[in-house]
């Protein structure tokens, strides 16, 4: 009764073709985007906005890439943390080297490096498939986590060897660096994260899109049917690595303030796949609500015993962190393979029939 | 100009001039080879007979290890304990089959990806939680194993007596394992799995008994390396970072190819410590970490499948 589509029809094509056809999907998602830019702000406090809200939209976003090139184009990576690495230090070098710029535009550009390296470790997908593709771009993770560490030129020969963000401002306010209030970097976050996640809700229902799903159901078929599959395979290879580089950029200029090139290891691709296969492959939804999981679960898992009040000291919490999180992980493939995002579907079609059982 | 001699002509020169030298640091690579070898081949045991991408393979190196010496710590002597471990590693085997695998058969290979990478975050913070996470030194004395070095050439040339012993057991070890593929029952029940599964179940090979079986293998391998590598360095789990190691070494043998993971185990701990030794100075050193995969990657161009690997057919 409460999700009912009965009645809604529609009377041209341009609104059959609309982002959200189904009325409540569209007051639904108006009622959280207006939640997230309005009543957040007002409520949330610096805890929430900086352990929370700011590194969920972050990774929310890398997952969305690669959700993009793993989900959508059948292109399993694991280099993720190596270009978000990329994204991070071009976004660094082009806000010293060009300080009136708007940031902004700076860490939105420093994801077209990122996309661009991306091209390039793109193109043995034409060849190698598969996990050989998995452990091929696992080279890109450990070059660039050599590169940025070793290269002085990157992090401007300061002797820390860390990227220290500064001062810049967005019409007067402070939006990264140390003076930057938390609030602002919430905003600067989200709203570059619902452009681009709209932005991505729409490529993955467009030719593109579509391309790259046949190419992941079948690529010799896709070919067949006169899709060519090197350029649609660096497409996805691309728009995947523009998302990572921003969300790097994101990563370290908004909720880090200062960064080792340590900060993007490989665990780092690990998490992000975690988020995108937990969410559900192949889901713009499941990668907000997969990387809502992996951020929450760990905070959860310290704050535990603090609440219940058991006594438990710091080292076997950590401990019990990763076992948990690995026996997690392994429940969770066995009762939901198709991750959050099925799981709301099926809510979605209760939803429909309730009170009725079907 | 310039650079191009100092890339292409002078390490030549370096490596003439001294051979010697040269001779040490392919022996360095021979011996980091052979433990890439091992690892690479727990992996493709397991990726033959069950179609997994193990993950877990280098953090079970380093639980066998951890289980070892921390045993002997608690004052179970070696003689004991190394049987134990063996078990241990058995119930690892069965437990993995039974909560992990055996729920999750015929589910797509990145969701049994994603769960040994699952089964390794677990496997850390259970060998932590037990164990401790502070390194630990390798009983190496009493398991017998000799320590010291012999040199050659008036001290030019210098071999760890430990490296030796470790490529004598690597070489006893495939010898062992061929023959147990190659002649017992078991074995090539093992190999008919591994060739089609379908149809080995319907001639009546278990494919539960099998999984637990080629695990179990790939444990004790996993607590060769881990003893291997453990003597040479600590025991911690740093030492995984192994496990990253061997993957160039797959995809350059490929991942279905016994003979690929020796073969590419040797090619790139060589490749990698020449590389390294000659030319890693010209970049900044620590090559070591991206050389392989770069390696690798350059055969993968040439042959996608792997130097060993089967040749993919495709089919709409």
């Amino acid at each position: 009764m409460l999700y009912r589509e009965a009645g809604q029809f529609k009377t041209t094509y341009i609104r059959d073709q609309e982002l959200f056809p189904v009325k409540q999907d569209r007051w639904g998602i108006f009622v959280i985007i207006g939640f997230s830019f309005i009543i957040v702000p007002l409520i949330a406090n610096d805890y929430w906005l900086q352990a929370i809200l700011i590194p969920f939209l972050i990774y929310s976003l890398s997952a969305l890439g690669l959700n993009m090139l793993t989900g959508y184009a059948g292109q399993l990576s694991l280099g993720t943390g190596g270009f978000m690495a990329v994204g991070a230090y071009a976004c660094y070098k082009l806000v010293t080297v060009f300080p009136e710029t708007n940031v902004i535009i700076l860490i939105l550009i420093s994801g077209l490096f990122s996309a661009g390296i991306g091209l390039i470790f793109g193109i043995p997908s034409l060849r190698i498939k598969g996990f050989y593709l998995a452990v091929a771009t696992l080279a890109a993770q450990f070059f660039f986590e050599w590169l940025f560490g070793r290269v002085q030129w990157f992090y401007n020969y300061n002797n820390s060897g860390a990227i220290e963000v500064p001062v810049r401002n967005f019409f007067d306010i402070a939006v990264t660096g140390p003076t930057a209030t938390t609030q602002a970097r919430y905003m600067v976050v989200l709203c570059i994260v619902t452009v681009l996640a709209l932005v991505a809700v729409n490529l993955v229902r467009g030719r593109i899109g579509r391309a790259w799903m046949a190419i992941r159901d079948m690529d010799i078929a896709a070919e067949l049917i006169g899709i060519r599959p090197f350029p649609t395979k660096l497409i996805a290879f691309a728009i995947s690595s523009y998302y990572a580089g921003v969300a790097g950029a994101l990563f370290v200029f908004t909720y880090l303030g200062s960064a080792e090139v340590e900060v993007f290891d490989i665990n780092m691709s690990f998490e992000i796949l975690f988020m995108v296969i937990i969410g559900g492959l192949g889901s713009i939804s499941g990668a907000f609500l997969g990387a809502a999981f992996i951020v929450l679960i760990p905070i959860l898992i310290t704050n535990l015993p603090l609440i219940l009040g058991i006594p438990i000291n710091s080292a076997t919490v950590e401990h019990f962190n990763f076992m948990i999180l690995g026996a997690l992980i392994v429940l969770f493939l066995i009762f939901e393979p198709h991750g959050l995002a099925k799981i709301w579907s099926i809510v979605r079609e209760k939803l429909r029939a309730w009170p009725f059982p079907y | 100009m310039e650079i191009l001699t100092t890339i292409f002509i002078h390490p030549f020169f370096d490596m003439a001039a001294d051979p010697i030298l040269f001779l040490q640091v392919i022996w360095e690579g021979f011996v980091t080879g052979i433990l890439y070898s091992l690892i690479a081949l727990g992996f493709v045991l397991i990726f033959k007979a069950s179609g997994v991408f193990n993950f877990a393979q280098g953090i079970m190196v380093v639980f066998a290890a951890l289980t070892l010496v921390g045993l002997h710590e608690n004052g179970i002597p070696a003689y004991i304990a190394l049987p134990i471990t063996i078990l241990v590693m058995y119930a690892l085997a069965i437990s993995v089959e039974r909560l992990v695998l055996r729920p999750l058969v015929n589910q797509p290979d990145i969701i049994l990806f994603m769960a040994t990478i699952g089964v390794t975050f677990f496997l850390i913070g259970f060998g932590e939680f037990i164990f401790g996470g502070e390194p630990k030194m390798m009983i190496t004395e009493e398991l017998l194993l000799p320590y010291g070095s012999i040199t050659f050439f008036d001290d030019m040339l210098i071999l760890q007596e430990i490296d030796i012993a470790a490529s004598g057991i690597a070489a006893l070890a495939l010898i062992f394992l061929a023959l147990f593929l190659g002649k017992t029952k078991i074995g090539i029940a093992l190999r008919a799995v591994a060739d089609d599964n379908q149809a080995a179940l319907s001639v009546g090979v278990s494919l539960n008994t099998i999984w637990v079986l080629v695990w179990f293998i790939s444990g004790i391998i996993a607590l060769i390396t881990g003893i291997m590598w453990g003597a040479k360095s600590d025991v911690s789990f740093a030492l995984s970072i192994i496990a990253f190691k061997a993957l160039p070494v797959l995809i350059l043998g490929g991942f279905t190819s016994v003979q690929g993971a020796i073969v590419g185990g040797l090619i790139i701990g060589i490749g990698e410590k020449i590389g390294e030794f000659y030319w890693g100075d010209l970049v900044g050193g620590s090559i070591e970490s991206w050389l392989a995969y770069m390696i690798a990657l350059v055969f993968l161009l040439f042959r996608p499948q792997g130097l060993f690997g089967e040749k993919i057919i495709e089919r709409v």
